[in-house]
C-alpha cells in the first residue's frame, strides 16, 4: 500500500496502489494530502459519513477525491482516517466512508479538481494501481 | 510516442501531424514551433495529447498548438480546437477547469526612475488589496442572489457597482460578459465555492505584477495601446477560482453518461464531450459561460484594488498614477465564433486551452480604438524574466482561429522544481535583479521559478515570425504578487 508522485509537467500525478479497491481509495486520499502539504489544528476529531454513487469504479474515486477537494477549500477541513466500502452493483457503483480528520491550520498548495486523464484501475502485482493527475 | 519524422515540416515555423497519423483522427495537427522549440515539446506526452484532441467529433480544419504547449490533462496546455456549430461538441476538458482564466493589463503614466522609492509600499499594498493564497476570501462578499446576477452579467455588475468604467468594458474581451450564460445550470457546490471568493487572486501560477514597459517594438500600435517605454503597468493573471473548477469537475462527472448516450468513442476519458446542441451540451456551455463572466468580474475587481493601491501610493506624490485598461483577455474558454474553413464561412465552437484569442485588425467585436490595430494579445512571462504585449493578425485570422500564444509555457515538473529551487533562495535572487516579491508560500515560489519555464521571448518570436502575432513592446517585472 502506498504512493508515490509521477513526473508531470505542470500538474501533479500520483500512481497509487494497496492490496484491494477499499484501501486504493483511502490511500489515494492520504497522497492528495500529501500532495497539498495540509498542517492540521491537535484537538477533537471531525468525524463525518460519505454515501457515494457512480457508474463505475474510476467515476467513483474522482467523485470520493472531489468530495475531499471541496471539504479542504469549503470547510478548511481534511480527513486522515477512512474506513471505505464499495460495492459493485448492476447499476454502476456505490461508496460508503467513515472519515476522520481535522481542522486545516495551513495547506502549501490547493488542489483544484481531480482529472480522469488516463485514469483506470488495474490489478497488478501489487494489487490495485492507479495513476491520478490533479489540476494545481 | 510521437518522432520528429512523424510531422511534416511546413516552414521553419509550422508543423504538421497529418491525419493519417493515427485512425482515429479527424483532423491533422499543425504545431506552431520552431525545431528547437518543438524538441522542448516532444519531452513529455503533450503531442500525444493533441493527437487525442483531434478525436473529437464535429471537428473542423485543424488542431492548432502554440509554441508554449505543454502537458496537460485530456487537451494539452496551448491547444486550439474548434467545433462545427451546433452538431459539434462542446468539451469540458477542452477548455478547463480555471473557466476564462485570462491577462488583464492596466497602463499609468508613471515613470519607472520616479516609482522607484515607492515600489516596496505598492508591492505590500497591492498584497493586501488583492488576496491571493489557497482558497483565500475575496475583497466582495455576496450572497447567492448577487452572485446569480454577477453570473449572467459578469464586468457589467462591476459597472453598476462601481468597480468598473465604461472603457474598461469596451476593452475586455466579449465587454466582460458571455451571452447565453444560465446560473441555473451552476451546481450549489459551485455558487458555494465562489460567493466568497470574487476578488481573489487564487494560488499556483496566478499573480499582480508590476511591470516596467523595457522595450517598445513597434511605436504605432503602442501608442494606441497607451504605452510607453519606461513607464509601469499592471498585469492581473487569475480565472474563475473555485467556481470555475467545480463547474469543470461537475460537468467533466456529468457528460460521462453523455458519452455513451451519443455513442462517442475517445481516448481519453477527461476529453469527454457533448453535442452543443444536446440538452448536456446545452447545459455546460450555460454553465462555461456563467463561470467565465465571473472571471471577467473577478479581474474587474481585482484591477479596481489595483487602482486604489496605486491612489494611495502615488496621490499627490506622483502625477500620472490612474490605471487605463489596456485589455483583458481569456485563455481557457470556448466561444461560438465564424470562421473561414477551407473556404467555407462556418460558425464554430473554438475552444482556447492555454491559448489567446488574438483577432486581427477590423475584427468583429474590438473596440473602435484596436480596429486598426489588432486585438492587443497579452502573453505573460515567467516572474523573473518578461511579458510581451502583441497584437493579432490577419494571418492569425486564417491559420489558427484567430489565436496565439498565451505565456512562455512550462517545461520543468513543479515537483522537479520544488526540488532543485528554494523559494527562499529565489526571491533573494529577484530582489537583487530590483523584483519586489510578495508570496504567501515559498514552495509555492519555487514551483513558479523562471527556469521551470520556457524562453519566453523565444516562444514570441516562433508566433511573429510564423505571422499569428506582432510584437508591440516588452515589460519587465518590478513587483511580484503571488499566493
Amino acid at each position: 500500500m502506498g504512493f508515490e508522485e509521477i513526473a508531470h509537467t505542470a500538474d501533479w500525478a500520483l500512481r497509487v496502489w494497496a492490496d484491494d479497491l477499499e484501501r486504493l481509495f483511502a490511500e489515494a486520499a492520504q497522497g492528495m494530502n500529501a500532495l497539498s502539504g495540509a498542517r492540521l489544528a491537535r484537538g477533537p476529531r471531525t468525524r463525518r459519513t460519505l454515501s457515494l454513487s457512480a457508474p463505475d469504479a474510476e467515476s467513483l474515486l474522482v467523485a470520493f477525491l472531489s468530495e475531499l477537494v471541496y471539504a479542504a477549500e469549503q470547510e478548511q477541513l481534511a480527513f486522515t482516517s477512512f474506513q471505505v466500502r464499495t460495492l459493485e452493483r448492476s447499476d454502476g457503483w456505490t461508496l460508503e466512508a467513515e472519515m476522520e480528520g481535522a481542522p486545516i491550520l495551513s495547506i502549501n498548495k490547493s488542489i483544484k479538481a481531480v482529472t480522469y486523464h488516463n485514469l483506470q484501475t488495474r490489478q497488478t502485482a501489487r494489487g490495485y494501481e492507479v495513476e491520478i493527475v490533479f489540476d494545481v | 510516442m510521437i518522432r520528429l519524422q512523424d510531422m511534416k515540416r511546413i516552414t521553419p515555423y509550422e508543423w504538421e501531424i497529418p491525419q493519417s497519423f493515427r485512425a482515429d483522427m479527424r483532423v491533422p495537427v499543425r504545431i506552431f514551433a520552431t525545431q528547437e522549440l518543438l524538441e522542448q515539446i516532444m519531452d513529455d506526452k503533450s503531442l500525444e495529447q493533441a493527437v487525442n484532441a483531434a478525436t473529437l467529433p464535429g471537428l473542423v480544419g485543424r488542431v492548432v498548438i502554440m509554441p508554449d504547449m505543454h502537458q496537460g490533462y485530456g487537451f494539452p496546455i496551448g491547444a486550439v480546437a474548434a467545433t462545427e456549430f451546433p452538431q459539434g461538441v462542446v468539451s469540458p476538458g477542452g477548455i478547463g477547469y480555471d473557466i476564462n482564466c485570462g491577462v488583464r493589463l492596466l497602463a499609468s503614466d508613471i515613470e519607472y526612475e520616479a516609482a522607484l522609492p515607492y515600489l516596496d509600499a505598492l508591492a505590500t499594498l497591492l498584497n493586501n488589496y488583492c488576496p491571493s493564497g489557497v482558497g483565500v476570501e475575496g475583497v466582495v462578499r455576496v450572497n447567492i442572489p448577487e452572485l446569480e446576477r454577477i453570473l449572467r452579467e459578469g464586468s457589467r455588475w462591476a459597472l453598476k457597482n462601481d468597480y468598473a468604467t465604461e472603457t474598461d468594458l469596451a476593452r475586455t474581451e466579449e465587454s466582460g460578459c458571455l451571452e447565453g450564460a444560465n446560473p441555473a445550470k451552476v451546481s450549489d457546490r459551485a455558487k458555494k465555492r465562489g460567493h466568497e471568493q470574487i476578488g481573489s487572486v487564487g494560488a499556483g501560477n496566478h499573480f499582480v505584477e508590476v511591470d516596467v514597459v523595457e522595450a517598445v517594438l513597434d511605436p504605432g500600435p503602442a501608442s494606441v495601446l497607451g504605452l510607453r517605454q519606461g513607464y509601469l503597468a499592471v498585469q492581473i493573471h487569475c480565472g474563475s477560482r473555485g467556481l470555475g473548477h467545480q463547474v469543470c469537475t461537475d460537468y467533466v462527472q456529468e457528460l460521462q453518461a453523455a458519452v455513451r448516450r451519443y455513442g462517442i468513442e475517445l481516448p481519453d476519458r477527461e476529453l469527454v464531450c457533448a453535442p452543443m446542441d444536446s440538452p448536456e451540451g446545452q447545459a455546460y456551455l450555460g454553465a462555461m459561460r456563467a463561470a467565465a463572466n465571473f472571471a471577467f468580474a473577478n479581474r474587474q475587481i481585482l484591477a479596481h484594488s489595483a487602482r486604489r493601491a496605486f491612489e494611495q501610493v502615488f496621490a499627490g506624490k506622483l502625477k500620472g498614477w490612474e490605471l487605463r485598461q489596456v485589455y483583458d483577455i481569456a485563455h481557457n474558454m470556448g466561444k461560438i465564433e465564424t470562421h473561414e474553413v477551407n473556404g467555407e464561412r462556418l460558425k464554430v465552437c473554438v475552444h482556447r486551452k492555454g491559448a489567446t484569442r488574438a483577432f486581427g485588425p477590423g475584427a468583429p467585436g474590438l473596440p473602435p480604438e484596436y480596429q486598426k490595430t489588432g486585438q492587443p494579445v497579452l502573453v505573460p512571462g515567467s516572474m523573473g524574466t518578461a511579458s510581451w504585449v502583441l497584437v493579432g493578425t490577419a494571418t492569425s485570422m486564417e491559420r489558427s482561429f484567430g489565436s496565439s500564444c498565451h505565456g512562455a509555457g512550462r517545461t520543468m515538473s513543479r515537483a522537479k522544481a520544488k526540488r532543485e529551487i528554494r523559494g527562499e533562495n529565489l526571491r533573494k535572487k529577484l530582489e537583487e535583479q530590483g523584483i519586489k516579491v510578495r508570496a504567501g508560500s515559498m514552495p509555492g515560489l519555487a514551483e513558479e521559478a523562471p527556469q521551470a519555464y520556457k524562453d519566453v521571448d523565444a516562444v514570441v518570436e516562433t508566433v511573429s515570425a510564423a505571422g499569428i502575432a506582432r510584437k508591440v513592446a516588452r515589460l519587465r517585472p518590478v513587483a511580484v504578487i503571488k499566493g
